[in-house]
Formats: structure tokens, C-alpha cells, sequence
């Protein structure tokens, strides 16, 4: 049954995939790499990687979306017709699959408990993580202890992406675009979306929260409660205007959190140095260990939670700004 | 004592231009510790974490990694200590702490890559590095950055995408991401698909990244629109730690198991690297723009990197691992003399520079010291590895003359460029009337002489490098054989 329903989605997929590639209309591209995500997510889920769906879900269908089409907003909607160039690019990426499913054939049986991925260092985590740090998400012990090293370099990615469209689209806000604007900004006038817009807000910066706490015991933790407050943040945003939504989280509220965080998360680092660890080793942050490595965790996370909100709120924020110059 | 990416990481507010230069030094000074502490002899490790190598991330630095951190972190603190006057003329002052801020981000991505001895690990550092170095090139005076820009993130993207699909394959059938155990896991899975596929995948992607011959469309663009001091620094180390990572995955990964990969990579590399050296040398003879012009000979130069790598013996890699660092040297020394004459001359064009050598002589003299080290000049840095690289050449076997002669001839086309550079700057008459004496700003022009009597030390008493590259040579060609 399973096996049937996966086989559906990975043909939606393929087919939201070609619609894609062929629309000319970018509203509708945009959509479809929504719905794409959303199916991306649903996968992800049917093969038991419940952290990977929830992100996909929230990062990918949730606030990509949002910002692709803050963007669409400052350029046309229809793609500029191209000329030539296709046949090649077809036959680049034809040579290219028929190249990865070549390399699928030796691939182990999916499942298959005797997989090198499953004989290696997995079983090590699965074993050391109850006794190290105390909690079952093996997830978020690999990607906040184990590989913490690599999660703070992804918060930095994130940060540099900050940065880069702070930097291209300007950072200073246009004087006027802090008054209030007119009434027909953002959904106002409709009724029905604001009142039940308003009733989901909260919800959704409550659920975000739970993600973020709870990622010790459930599927999340800081990147996915980030996404998540940032798209409870921005419906915020669309239902009452931009400057309302400024006026609740500032420009430089929102500055600060990124490089908090990423600074948050960093610190932590540099204070297990000092403390005789090595740089993120959290064993040392407490007498008992595993109660270290649970405060450690807890913090890089929030750490983690506020530089993505931060930065996805900055980013989706300078584009409103260009778009009320223009 | 491991801590160089930590210390530029942990500065990501980059404030104003002081905070960087301040970090870029401190993270140069702990690269020269780590440099003789290698040189003392053992290789140092690092576990992220405290987690055990292959369930936690490992740093290690070796000869190799030691070199290349020298050029990136070297170039990082020079370009930024000069960079201070060109970059008030090019960016606006409130824009300038989110710039400096990338700079430091970009610095530190290519230092994370250098020390990484994960593979994972090496493609966040790798996103950290392209994005900053996007953000920078972006930062060009002229809207034609953008389009530029544009080609290189789709490049880039395209790129690292191959890596990491690459780095999957292998995990998929290794279970491991640490490169040393990565290494001793593969000899069980050696002739399946999914490895020859990913060896591909991972060499044309970081073939992409380090802008080897073919896949080198974005760089002259991006070279050539980027502010001054960002190509400074990005000429001098961006392409050459994709190089490396390329180098490394290689030698370590592949080439110790797979058989026959050897005679593979070279039978890849070789007339990539041929044409490369001959096709750019040759387009930037003709080249009328004097920023593209290098932008393109950096093309050529990465040919010789690649092959000397591509002889798959010890002196051929000491050649090119030599390269790198002498190529460094060279081309930043150039492009600073060019951030000096730029900060005169708006225009680059050649035809445009007449009697600049009467208005800037300490800046034209810089620029003719580093391009006799490009060419190759007895007594320059360029000179030591292009004569490794003749001797590594003849040593290679029967085409070996072939190779020489491959290598004379671009040398003349370089000969032939750097004239024309020359030629402008010191025999055309100046083109406006306009021929007071104005030399650029004394930060600029010290930090370029600087450079420019490196080329000349390092082309006396090449002995530190050397030491460096051999042994990289010997670590490297162990593992191959």
C-alpha cells in the first residue's frame, strides 16, 4: 500500500516537475515549486525521515514561496522568450540521468539493514545517543552534537544569504514605506482572510515554538521553528500591511537576531573551549555530562531558531521595501 | 592552535574595515603558527566536538593544507589591509559594513575548506565561501556585476551541486563522510557504479568550481566587473582551494584504490590542461581590457596547476602544488598595481593608459616586478615552478619534449601580453593632457610593493614553499602508488 502511494507521489512529482519547465507564466513556475516541495515533503515522510518532511514543508512550500513572490512582484510575470540553447540543455541533463541511474544499479536495496550507510557509523549513533545525551531524536543529536560544527556552518550560510540580498537590494528603507500605508495594502479589505488569518497567527508562532523545544523528543528544532515563526510573522505581514508588521518586529529587532544567533551559537563553542573542551563539546558545559550536552543543544538551537527567522523575516522584508520604491 | 576558521567565524559583524583587517591578520598569523608546527614535522588534527573522527567532524592540516592556508589567509590579510582606499572610492559608505562582513565570511568559508578533512563538511564551507564571494563580486561599480554575477551563482551552484551529489554516491556506499576513512572503506566497493559515477561527478563539479579550461565561462567576467580588491583576493586563492579539494579528493580518495584511475585522471586532465594553457594564453594576447586580460591569463595558469597534477608523480605535483603558491604571489602582486592605477584611470582599457608609467613610476615598476614573475623570469618566484614544472615534464616519459614545448610557447605568449601591458604604460603618449605626477594612496601602493618583493624573495630563496610542496608530493604520490 505504501509502496502504491509512494509510486504516486514520485509520479506527481515528475509530472509537477515537466510543468515546471515548460509554463511560461512565473506565478504559475512559483506555485508549482510549492506544490513540488509539498510533495517532496510527503515523500520524505513515507521513507521515515519525519525532520527532513517537516523542513521541506516549511521552508520549502511554506516561506520559499513567499519570497519568490515578493520578488515576482518587482519583475514581470511572464518569462522573456528564449532562443536556442534548449537541444543542448536537453541532452546535458538526459546524459546526466541516464549517468545517475547507471550508478543506481550496484545500489543497495532500500532498507536493506546491510547497507554500508546502516553498518557504519549509524548503529554508533543509535547506541551513544540515549547515553550521551539523554533523549531519542537521534536527528537532532547527529545535526546539533555529533555534526555540530556543520550546522554552525549552515547557520553562516544563512547569514551570508542575509547579508548578500541586504547588501544587493540596499539596506537602507525608504523613508515613506514607515508610514502606514493606504487601506488597500496587504489582504485588509478582504474579511474573511484577516479574521481567520488573525485566529492562526498566534497558533502558528505557538506551534513554532513547540518545534523548537521539542526537538529533543519529536521530528524539529531551531531550523524548522524558525521557518515556521518567519511564516507566521510574514502572514502577519500580509494581513495588516508591512509597516504593522515592521512596527511589531523591527528592521533592527530582526538584524540583531541573525547575528545574535549566529553569534549564540558560536559563543557556545568558544565557552566549551574555555571550559577544557574541544570547540562545541558541550559534555563540559555542566558537571554532568549529559546534562551538558542537553544545555548545549538547547542553546545552539535557539541560536539556530533566531538566525533563520531573523534572517528569512530580513530577507523577505528588503524585497517589500524595493517593492514599494519601484 | 586549530582554531583559524573560528577566529574569522566569530567575527561576522565585520563592524568596519578595522575589525576585518584585524581578524584576516589574526587568522594569518595562526596560519604561519600552524606552518611550523607542520614543518616541525607532524601533521595536526582537530576533532570538532570532541567526537571521534569518523562520528564527529575532524579537522587536519598537513604540508598541504599548511601551503594553501598560507596563500588564502596570506591573500585575505593583504588584499584587506590595502583595500581601504579603493573600496571608499567604489562602495557607498553605509553599505560598507555588510561588505566587509562577506569578505570575512568568504575568507573564512575558503579556510574551512582548507582545514576540513570531511567531506560534508568541506561543501557547507564551499556554499559559505561562493556566497560571500557572490555578495563581493555584486559589489562591482557597474551594473554589469549583476549579469556576471548571475553566471557565476548558476556556475557555482551547478558545481557544488555535482559535488555534493558526488559526496551522496559515496556515502550511499561507504557509510563514511571522513575522507581518511572514506579511504580505507572504499577498497570494499571499488569496481561498483555508484563510486565510478561519483569520482565523475566529483571532479568535473570542482573542475567547475577551480574553472579548468572548459568550465572556465564565468570567471573572466566575474574577474573583470568585481570591485578591484575582491578580485585581488579572489584571483589569488578562490580557484586554487577548488583546486585543492579537487587535488585532495583525488589523490587521497580515488586514486589510492581505484584501478587504473590514475592513468584515468591523467588521460582527463592532461589535454584539458593543454588547451587550457595554450586557447587562454593565445585570447588574452588579444585581450584590450587590462583587468580581463589577467583574468584570463589566471585561466592559463590554472592549466599549469592542473598540469602538473596531471604527471601523477612526485615532481609534478610538488610543480603544481609550487604553482599555486608562486601563481598567488604573481597574480595578486598584478592586480594590486592594477587597483592602484585603477584608482587614477576609471577606464582599464589598454589603448586608455598612455604615460601612466610618468604619473604612477612605483606603481608601474610593481606591475612589471610581478609580471616578470608570471612570464617566468630567472630570479622571480613564477621562474621555480615553471622550471619544476619543465624538469617534472621531461621526466614524465617520451612526450615529455611535447610538453616542454607546450609550456615555452605559452611562456612567450605571456612574454607577449605582459609587453603589451608594459607597452602601454610606459611608451604611449598620454592620452589626455593631464600628466602631473599622482601616485595612488601610500596603504595601496605599499602592500602592492610588498607583494611585488615577495615575488622577487621567494624567486631567490624559494626554500619554505619548496620544503611544503615536496613533502605535499611525497604525502600525495604515496598514497597513488
Amino acid at each position: 500500500m505504501i509502496f502504491v502511494f509512494a509510486l504516486f507521489l514520485l509520479t506527481l512529482l515528475v509530472i509537477t516537475a515537466l510543468a515546471i519547465v515548460h509554463t511560461e507564466n512565473l506565478f504559475v513556475a512559483v506555485m508549482l515549486t510549492s506544490i513540488f516541495s509539498l510533495l517532496m515533503a510527503a515523500n520524505f515522510f513515507i521513507l521515515d525521515a519525519a525532520d527532513v518532511a517537516l523542513t521541506e514543508a516549511a521552508v520549502g512550500a511554506g516561506v520559499t514561496t513567499v519570497i519568490f513572490l515578493s520578488a515576482l512582484a518587482l519583475t514581470g510575470e511572464r518569462e522573456k522568450p528564449r532562443v536556442g540553447g534548449r537541444n543542448i540543455a536537453l541532452v546535458t541533463v538526459g546524459i546526466l540521468a541516464l549517468l545517475i541511474i547507471y550508478a543506481t544499479f550496484d545500489k543497495p536495496r532500500l532498507g536493506d539493514p546491510n547497507a554500508p550507510v546502516h553498518q557504519h557509523v549509524a548503529p554508533w549513533y543509535l547506541e551513544k545517543t540515549p547515553e550521551y545525551m539523554g533523549f531519542p531524536n537521534v536527528v537532532t543529536a547527529v545535526l546539533s552534537s555529533f555534526r555540530g560544527y556543520d550546522t554552525l556552518g549552515e547557520v553562516f550560510v544563512v547569514f551570508a544569504a542575509c547579508i548578500g540580498v541586504l547588501f544587493i537590494l540596499g539596506v537602507r528603507p525608504p523613508r515613506e514605506s514607515l508610514e502606514p500605508r493606504d487601506e488597500s495594502s496587504g489582504l485588509r479589505h478582504h474579511l474573511i482572510p484577516q479574521v481567520v488569518g488573525r485566529l492562526l497567527v498566534p497558533f502558528i508562532v505557538l506551534f513554532g515554538l513547540y518545534v523548537q523545544f521539542h526537538g529533543e523528543y519529536g521530528p524539529g528544532g531551531g531550523f524548522q521553528a524558525g521557518a515556521i515563526i518567519a511564516t507566521g510573522v510574514i502572514l502577519y505581514a500580509l494581513l495588516e500591511g508591512e509597516a504593522e508588521a515592521l512596527r511589531a518586529v523591527p528592521r533592527s529587532v530582526l538584524l540583531g537576531m541573525v547575528i545574535g544567533g549566529a553569534m549564540l551559537f558560536g559563543s557556545v563553542g568558544v565557552v566549551c573551549m574555555l571550559m577544557g573542551g574541544a570547540f562545541l563539546d558541550y559534555s563540559v558545559l555542566a558537571a554532568d555530562p549529559v546534562w551538558g550536552q542537553q544545555l548545549g543543544i538547547l542553546i545552539i538551537e535557539a541560536g539556530v531558531g533566531m538566525a533563520v527567522c531573523g534572517a528569512l523575516l530580513s530577507i523577505f522584508h528588503a524585497f517589500a521595501a524595493r517593492e514599494s520604491l519601484s | 592552535m586549530l582554531s583559524a576558521p573560528l577566529v574569522v567565524l566569530l567575527q561576522p559583524r565585520g563592524l568596519a574595515w578595522a575589525g576585518a583587517t584585524v581578524a584576516a591578520l589574526a587568522s594569518f598569523a595562526i596560519a604561519l603558527a600552524l606552518t611550523i608546527a607542520v614543518l616541525d614535522g607532524q601533521p595536526q588534527v582537530y576533532a570538532m566536538g570532541g567526537w571521534p573522527a569518523p562520528y564527529g567532524i575532524a579537522l587536519g592540516v598537513d604540508a598541504f593544507s599548511a601551503l594553501v592556508l598560507l596563500v588564502v589567509t596570506g591573500a585575505g590579510a593583504a588584499s584587506l589591509l590595502a583595500a581601504r582606499p579603493s573600496i571608499d572610492q567604489q562602495i557607498e559608505q553605509e553599505r560598507q559594513p555588510l561588505f566587509y562582513s562577506a569578505w570575512l565570511l568568504g575568507l573564512a568559508g575558503l579556510v574551512g575548506i582548507v582545514v576540513s578533512a570531511d567531506a560534508f563538511n568541506i561543501f557547507v564551507f564551499m556554499e559559505i565561501s561562493s556566497l560571500a564571494s557572490y555578495i563581493l563580486i555584486a559589489g562591482g561599480p557597474d551594473r554589469r556585476a549583476l549579469p556576471a554575477v548571475f553566471k557565476y551563482l548558476i556556475m557555482g551552484t551547478i558545481g557544488a551541486t555535482f559535488y555534493l551529489i558526488g559526496v551522496g554516491l559515496i556515502y550511499m556506499m561507504t557509510g563514511t563522510l571522513n575522507l581518511a576513512d572514506m579511504e580505507a572503506r572504499i577498497g570494499d566497493v571499488v569496481d561498483m557504479n555508484p563510486i565510478l559515477v561519483a569520482a565523475g561527478f566529483i571532479t568535473i563539479g570542482l573542475a567547475l568550481k577551480a574553472a579548468v579550461f572548459p568550465l572556465h565561462v564565468w570567471l573572466p567576467n566575474a574577474y573583470t566587473q568585481a570591485p578591484h580588491m575582491v578580485t585581488v583576493f579572489l584571483a589569488a586563492c578562490a580557484t586554487k582551494v577548488a583546486l585543492y579539494v579537487l587535488i585532495r579528493f583525488d589523490y587521497l580518495v580515488f586514486q589510492a584504490k581505484l584501478a587504473d584511475h590514475e592513468v584515468q585522471f591523467a588521460l582527463f586532465a592532461m589535454p584539458l590542461a593543454i588547451l587550457g594553457i595554450l586557447v587562454a594564453s593565445a585570447v588574452a594576447m588579444f585581450e584590450g581590457n587590462l583587468k580581463r586580460l589577467l583574468a584570463t591569463s589566471s585561466v592559463a595558469q590554472i592549466g599549469y596547476i592542473l598540469l602538473g597534477a596531471s604527471f601523477v608523480s612526485q615532481a609534478g605535483l610538488s610543480a603544481s602544488v609550487m604553482h599555486i603558491f608562486n601563481h598567488a604571489l604573481a597574480k595578486g602582486g598584478l592586480f594590486l598595481a592594477v587597483a592602484c592605477l585603477a584608482y587614477h584611470y576609471r577606464d582599464l582599457r589598454l589603448d586608455q593608459l598612455g604615460g601612466a608609467a610618468a604619473r604612477m613610476p612605483w606603481t608601474c615598476a610593481a606591475l612589471v616586478v610581478c609580471g616578470f614573475s608570471l612570464i617566468g623570469i630567472p630570479g622571480t618566484a613564477g621562474f621555480i615552478s615553471k622550471w619544476l614544472l619543465i624538469s617534472a615534464a621531461l621526466e614524465s616519459g617520451p612526450w615529455g619534449w611535447g610538453l616542454v614545448a607546450v609550456i615555452l610557447v605559452s611562456s612567450l605568449m605571456a612574454v607577449v601580453y605582459i609587453w603589451r601591458i608594459v607597452e602601454a604604460v610606459y611608451f604611449r603618449a598620454a592620452v589626455e593632457g593631464d600628466s602631473q605626477p599622482a601616485e595612488a594612496p601610500l596603504q595601496l601602493l605599499l602592500v602592492t610593493w610588498l607583494v611585488a618583493l615577495l615575488n622577487i624573495f621567494f624567486g631567490l630563496f624559494p626554500g619554505v614553499p619548496l620544503e611544503l610542496a615536496n613533502s605535499t608530493a611525497t604525502l600525495l604520490a604515496g598514497f597513488a602508488s
